[in-house]
């Protein structure tokens, strides 16, 4: 591990603590709510908000050790923010349709939304 | 240098979150919850390898994170529309 100047460690060491914090609060509403829907919210403490600083933690650190500006971290950021929403808005809808089925059986044939029987 | 001390305290914070991660994946009630624990836990090993990746102070798990991101899309992509519709492709 290369010397860095002394702003450069403190702000690194800054953002990768607050990531880290970030990551931390999303994993233990992920332990500690109670249902589902409340659940699915939580992970997007981790892809929201820690994958982002952690990333900009790693460009700062890069750029500053190179010598250049090193952006290419910046397309993790884009592609998490970007399938994030898809797979939880995925994963809401397939748990809305297992609750239907289990719970209200004969509403699901009327609302449309499934094309499979079981 | 106060570097290495925030990236130890990172990663063990990291790891917790990824220890969660796991028991909210072997205690959750149903199917939706252990896949929804599976992508915290692909999110959670990404940022714990770039932390590595700033720890080593090289550029190569940069793509490493990136395959597992990728990885972790398709993955949960699969498994909730394996869930709704109980097949992947059809």
């Amino acid at each position: 591990m290369s010397t860095l100047p002394l702003w450069a460690d403190i702000l690194v060491s800054l953002l990768l603590l607050l990531g880290a914090s970030l990551a931390l609060i999303g994993g233990i509403g992920l332990l500690k709510l109670d249902t589902f829907y409340k659940r699915i919210h939580a992970p997007s403490i981790i892809t929201c908000g820690a994958t982002v600083v952690i990333v900009l933690a790693s460009m700062l650190y890069f750029s500053v050790k190179g010598g250049r500006f090193t952006i290419h971290e910046i397309l993790i950021a884009v592609f998490v923010i970007c399938t994030t929403p898809v797979t939880l808005m995925l994963l809401g809808r397939a748990a809305l349709y297992r609750d239907r089925l289990e719970n209200r059986a004969p509403a699901v044939a009327k609302d449309g939304d499934t094309t499979r029987q079981p | 240098m106060i570097l290495p001390i925030a990236l130890f305290l990172a990663q063990g914070m990291l790891a917790f979150a990824l220890l969660f991660a796991c028991i909210r994946m072997m205690r959750g009630p149903r199917a939706q919850d252990r896949v929804l624990a599976l992508d915290t836990a692909y999110v959670v090993s990404m940022l714990l390898l770039m932390t590595l990746g700033i720890q080593t102070g090289t550029v190569f798990f940069f793509e490493a994170s990136l395959v597992i991101a990728i990885l972790g899309f398709v993955a949960t992509v699969a498994l909730a529309k394996f869930l709704m519709r109980g097949e992947v492709i059809e």
